[in-house]
């Protein structure tokens, strides 16, 4: 069923981690839809379509698109109205 | 090579070697791909709707439903690689639908419960190259699976067969649509093994 294949924000921490060098799952993000802010933690994530989708948990508006080809990334963050980033103490 | 899948069809006769795209598996189950919760519209509440012809046109599900159906044999091929051959779908071609509407668009962009969307060249769901599928092996198609309908185009890569499609739009423009416009490639035929952008 559809919702065993939702996964939490967590999901996606590595793939960041990867390609940013930041931990986003604990960051502050705002969705450009809906205005709800969320730890990125909490979004609901889809992995098993062609690319990855993260989703507002409140109004389940894309948030991120992430596309990963043999030799290139693709990422769509347009969903978001900003992602804050805690800097290292 | 074959530009085109032979599959539309599936002949048994015809060994797997020639009917499995390069970089492709067979699988036996039908693997489910969602990129967000299935949606479960109400029969009574479902329309499929063409826009951008000189008039917008609109079925119910029983109107669609009385519209002439097909049995469709084929064999489809995901871009995550893996292909199934000869499943069996029943619905209506996109010949049918579009002969209904006065138009003279190049492109549809097909819209979906969900928000999902896909681009596609006319030319390409024509002559019997595409169907907007309710049936899956004798049985209505479900929801996890794209029902209660949804776009079947065999040739291409199954993300161009949109689950829970609702409508088209009619274009002079290919708009790249959900996975189009993110990496995937504009067209994407498995044969030419079109899966990215600039593949
Ligand atoms: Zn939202």
């Amino acid at each position: 069923m559809a919702d065993d294949r939702r996964l939490d924000g967590n999901a996606i921490g590595g793939m960041m981690l990867e390609l940013f060098g930041v931990e986003m799952t604990t960051a502050t993000e705002v969705c450009r839809t809906c205005g709800t802010a969320d730890v990125v933690a909490r979004l609901e994530v889809y992995m098993d379509a062609p690319g990855t989708v993260v989703r507002c948990a409140h109004c389940k508006a894309v948030l991120m698109r992430i596309v990963r080809g043999p030799d290139r990334t693709w990422l769509d963050l347009s969903g978001f109205r900003s992602i804050e980033l805690r800097s290292p103490d | 090579m074959p530009q085109i899948s032979r599959g539309f069809h599936g002949r048994r006769s015809e060994g797997p070697s020639d009917r499995i795209p390069p970089g492709q598996h067979l699988v036996d189950d039908f693997p489910v791909l969602s990129a967000g919760p299935t949606p479960h519209t109400p029969l009574d509440e479902w329309t499929f709707t063409i826009q951008g012809g000189a008039e917008p046109a609109s079925w119910t599900w029983d109107e669609f439903q009385a519209l002439p159906s097909e049995e469709i044999t084929t064999d489809i091929h995901c871009v995550t690689k893996w292909s199934k051959l000869d499943t069996v779908w029943k619905g209506v071609s996109l010949d049918t639908l579009l002969g209904l509407v006065d138009h003279d668009a190049g492109y549809l962009l097909a819209f979906c419960d969900g928000g999902y969307t896909t681009n596609l060249p006319l030319e390409h769901v024509t002559d019997g190259k595409a169907w907007i599928a309710y049936d899956y092996d004798g049985e209505a198609l479900e929801p996890e699976h794209g029902g209660p309908a949804r776009l079947l185009v065999p040739h291409l890569y199954f993300w161009k067969s949109a689950k829970w499609v609702r409508g088209f739009r009619l274009q002079d423009e290919d708009e790249p649509g959900f996975w189009e416009s993110n990496g995937y490639h504009i067209l994407g035929d498995p044969w030419l093994e079109q899966r990215y952008w600039g593949d």
